[in-house]
């Protein structure tokens, strides 16, 4: 276990996304104190965090939301001065925290929306697949997204956000507000996406055990800066991450 | 009964001209929950584009209408360049004061191009009456209007429901943050919705000034009925629009035709009276989203 981001990623791996020295304030109040992480190609990472600790402001970070300083690379490329749509084009999906649809567009006008980057023809069977995985989407498709529940609508946003057939999709707490249950069946989806589909994930979570139990490797974020960083074991093993995090 | 037909031929025929133009407000409310002071004079600036064309010109009045509304949209985007996008989008007073200087400026180029004194605007439709009952005439113009907003309506429906700059529209229209994290650029996506809702004003300008004469001050006395049109409609609702167009037309021309002593220039205030109750009673319109919190 250490603080130092690239001693746990084993040689020979990619890293599909890099952040070093991130800094992002809102106002005069600092709310990234330089942080480093990284995510490999192909796995899954997780940043836990209490409230405040700067979790969705590191995601916006990544999806040039918000003006900050320091590196943001994917796939070896610069992205911290690239506009969001730009970075979405790159194959970045990001789940905002809390609702990420179009409320006042059908479910299936938010899918479509999801596909907007893409031009091929493969959009439709996509669609018809996500309501396979989401069943309670496809039998809603013509209602407005804002008629559905928050744990229908969180389904809705992380559907609309795979439409774009991304390499690296965030995720901003996506078990906030779900019933547990439904939380489980959410990461059991991520957990295949990655294995079969090979896409890379950064979680943002408060849920630290589901989270831990799907990552590779997983960083700890106190006050905009990162105190731990080690492998999904490690973390679950770590008595202050126990302490703080999985309440045991 | 000859006369309450005329009446409603003659509240038909304004009505869907209203509508015309209250569904250019109606767009850009969507794009940006505000209205576009600016969007009369903007049609004002087309409708004598037209004039320019047609009579000054020659060329047929159906072409030039059609030129005239490419050139505002034309227009429309710039406008949108280079004062709108600077704001952001959320930037509420700016904007609302930039359309209201556009609305003087505009007003103002008119009257420096093209004079202040009244014209006769050619209308793209034959005159003459398709059918007559007594003192009630059913004019070709008022046939032309209805359909030419309803085909316009439908075209747009097509557009917004099923072409992508559509999609990228509503999509702006309901959630700024989401559009960006599904790529969709949302200026050029908000200039579109200027650019279409000035081709839209300057033709339903090109349907009602016929009736009247084109001078500089035209357009205020349509916006204030194409305003309660569109507020009575619910602001966010094109279909709206159309039909709070057409009921605005009716009560116009209902109410200055049988309470006699409402003068026609106080019909305006009828407008204003309309707006005002619906603002105070029914906020959302007959058709418009009830509006839900934005986050
Ligand atoms: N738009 C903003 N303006 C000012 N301060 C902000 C803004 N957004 C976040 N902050 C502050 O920045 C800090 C980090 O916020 P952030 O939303 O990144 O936290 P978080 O880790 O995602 O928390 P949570 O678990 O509650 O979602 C907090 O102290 C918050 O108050
Ligand atoms: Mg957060």
């Amino acid at each position: 276990m250490s603080t130092d981001p690239s001693s746990h990623h084993g040689s020979g791996r990619q890293v599909l996304l890099d952040v070093k020295a991130l800094r992002a304030s809102y106002g005069v109040v600092e709310v990234l104190r330089g942080i480093d992480f990284s995510v490999d190609q192909g796995e899954i990472a997780v940043i836990l965090g209490a409230n405040g600790a700067g979790k969705t402001t590191s995601l916006r970070a990544v999806c040039g939301m918000i003006t900050t300083s320091g590196s943001v690379q994917l796939a070896g490329e610069e992205i911290i001065d690239r506009k969001t749509h730009e970075i979405v084009r790159r194959g970045v999906a990001h789940v905002p925290q809390g609702r990420g649809t179009f409320p006042d567009l059908s479910v299936a006008d938010n899918m479509l929306a999801g596909a907007f980057i893409r031009d091929d023809d493969e959009i439709a069977d996509d669609i018809a697949r996500w309501y396979e995985t989401f069943p309670v989407l496809g039998e809603r498709r013509e209602q407005p997204a804002g008629n559905l529940s928050g744990g229908e609508q969180q389904m809705l946003a992380v559907a609309r956000a795979l439409m774009s057939r991304p390499d690296l999709l965030l995720l901003d707490e996506p078990s906030l507000g779900l019933a547990p249950i439904v939380t489980e069946q959410l990461f059991e989806t991520f957990a295949e996406l990655n294995a079969n589909e090979g896409v890379t994930m950064l979680i943002v979570e408060q849920n630290a055990s589901l989270a831990l139990g799907i990552a590779q490797h997983g960083y700890v974020l106190e006050a905009g800066e990162i105190v731990l960083s080690g492998t999904g074991e490690e973390l679950s093993g770590d008595d202050s991450v126990r302490a703080a995090y999985l309440g045991y | 009964m000859e006369l309450f037909i005329a009446r409603l031929f003659d509240g038909l025929n304004n009505g869907a001209t209203y509508a015309a133009v209250a569904v250019a407000l109606v767009l850009i409310y969507k794009a940006t929950t505000l209205i576009n002071f600016a969007q009369g004079e903007l049609a004002l600036f087309g409708a004598f584009l037209t004039y320019g064309m047609a009579v000054g010109w020659g060329w047929p009045v159906v072409l030039s209408v059609i030129v005239a509304m490419i050139l505002s949209a034309i227009l429309a985007a710039g406008i949108e360049r280079t004062l709108i996008r600077p704001f952001p989008p959320d930037a509420h007073l700016p904007i609302v004061i930039i359309t209201l200087g556009l609305f003087l400026a505009m007003n103002a180029l008119s009257g420096i191009i093209w004079g202040f004194d009244p014209l006769n605007l050619p209308s793209m439709f034959p005159a003459g009456d398709a059918f007559t009952f007594g003192i009630a005439r059913l004019r070709w113009r008022t046939i032309g209007n209805l359909a030419t907003v309803t085909g316009m309506l439908v075209f747009l429906n097509v557009v917004l429901k099923r072409s992508k700059i559509g999609l990228a529209f509503r999509a702006v229209s309901t959630n700024i943050e989401s559009s960006r994290l599904v790529g969709i650029r949302v200026g050029p996506t908000l200039q579109f919705g200027w650019a279409l809702a000035a081709a839209i004003g300057t033709l339903g300008a090109n349907l009602i000034i016929p009736d009247l004469l084109l001078d500089p001050t035209v357009m205020l006395r349509v916006l204030i009925f194409s305003f309660a049109a569109a507020t009575l409609g619910g602001l966010d609702s094109l279909g709206g629009a159309l039909i709070a167009g057409l009921i605005v037309g009716l009560v116009r021309s209902l109410v200055v035709g049988y309470v006699g002593f409402i003068p026609n220039e106080l019909s305006l205030a009828t407008a204003v009276v309309l707006i005002m109750v619906v603002l105070l009673f029914k906020p959302d319109g007959l058709f418009g989203t009830a509006r839900v919190e934005r986050v």
